[in-house]
């Protein structure tokens, strides 16, 4: 079993270096519990880790995994200890990767989740909270702009995003509604296009 | 069957999770908040706030203490909340991680499949939309105080950190602090 993966899915430079699984568990633990601030946050961290350090991916198949990792849906850093796990050690090892990466901030949240509870009422508690929670929907809303840069939003599109968000905002409608149609009219279109361009 | 509608909700946030934690905050807003009803804006911005400054993923800490926070708020024990925190991580990657081993297997070589780079531009316009939605839907008298002083130093704070995020990159855990410190003092001390 252990030659079969490695001769299908290693793609690695050193291929007597198998990681093992609590390798590879210790190295998404400290990418897990070492970033404050979410799943881009840790690509430095990632890349440091596995491309620099371990070694186990060349920086060609990381740049791979990262762009899958962003095209499927999920929460990027688990897509990204998804793949590099089963890479190197198949199904095992990307379970080591995932619960590396998860189970510390899972401990965490349980940890302040279950203390916020008796401070609910505390004054001093509430008053530092009532300062967060403006700043907190000022931090989804920055990063609209920004990321309308790197979507490629121009004049002649502006109005995709804002009928999306009429229709959440206006009508209710449930946002994963306009992903499927958005999908589906995106593949359909792409077919479209690819089969004009055979034809041609 | 709450357990069982929480798994269901996160199944299906997981699964159209495109995009990054921003993208998963806005659909954890949309289905917990606006449609089941099991927070309110208040407890899901505190939630977001505890996300961003803590280790791990956004989504995933988001995903866990909403997860909590939905099974007390339906009245059951805080052991039983431990388990909904479980529940709503591991239901929120099962599908993702699923079709994450598949490509894996098979489709590491469609990456640069031209069908799907069109649907994902398409995607990317749309989402942010979603996630502009969702700060829309989060502006409410539980976030922002009803009237009077609190709603002028909510507005006031709102504008700041927009303004600083988007012009200076500055980090969200810094201006997190900032504006519990400056809650703190308004809040606490002066009103």
């Amino acid at each position: 079993m252990r030659i079969h993966l490695v001769n299908k899915y290693y793609f690695c430079r050193q291929i007597q270096d198998m990681p093992r699984l609590r390798e590879l568990f210790w190295s998404f633990f400290k990418i897990g519990t070492f970033t404050i601030g979410g799943g881009y946050a840790m690509i430095p961290l990632m890349e440091q880790e596995l491309v620099n350090r371990r070694q186990w991916i060349d920086r060609e198949a990381f740049m791979d995994i990262l762009a899958v990792s962003q095209a499927m849906p999920g929460i990027f850093a688990v897509n990204m200890a998804t793949n590099v796990g089963y890479r190197l050690r198949g199904f095992r090892g990307s379970l080591a990767a995932i619960i590396g990466n998860i189970a510390i901030p899972i401990v965490i949240i349980l940890c302040i989740a279950t203390c916020f509870r008796f401070l609910k009422d505390n004054d001093v508690f509430e008053a530092i909270f009532k300062g967060i929670r403006p700043a907190v929907v000022a931090l989804i809303a920055a990063p609209v702009f920004n990321m309308a840069k790197t979507a490629g939003i121009r004049w002649r599109n502006c109005w995709v995003p804002i009928v999306a968000a009429g229709l959440i905002y206006l009508l209710g409608i449930s946002p994963i509604w306009i992903i499927l149609v958005t999908l589906a009219a995106g593949i359909i279109y792409g077919h479209y296009k690819e089969q004009r361009k055979e034809g041609v | 069957m709450i357990f069982l509608r929480l798994f269901l909700t996160f199944l299906k946030i997981g699964a159209f999770t495109f995009g990054g934690g921003l993208a998963a905050i806005a659909l954890i807003q949309n289905e917990v908040v606006e449609k089941q009803g099991w927070l309110t804006s208040q407890e899901f911005a505190d939630i977001v706030a505890t996300s961003q400054i803590t280790p791990g993923p956004v989504g995933i800490n988001t995903a866990t203490y909403t997860g909590y926070t939905a099974i007390v708020n339906a009245g059951y024990s805080e052991w039983l909340g431990i388990v909904g925190a479980l529940i709503a991580s591991l239901s929120v990657i099962l599908v993702p991680v699923i079709l994450m081993l598949i490509v894996s297997r098979f489709l590491m070589k469609h990456k640069d499949n031209p069908i799907i780079a069109a649907a994902m531009s398409w995607l990317r316009l749309v989402i942010v939309g979603l996630i502009a939605a969702a700060a829309l839907l989060m502006v409410t008298p539980d976030t922002f105080g009803h009237a009077g002083p609190q709603l002028w130093v909510s507005i006031s704070i709102f504008a700041a950190v927009f303004v600083v995020s988007l012009k200076f990159k500055v980090s969200p855990i810094l201006l997190i602090v900032l504006s519990g410190v400056v809650g703190g003092l308004v809040y606490g001390v002066i009103l």
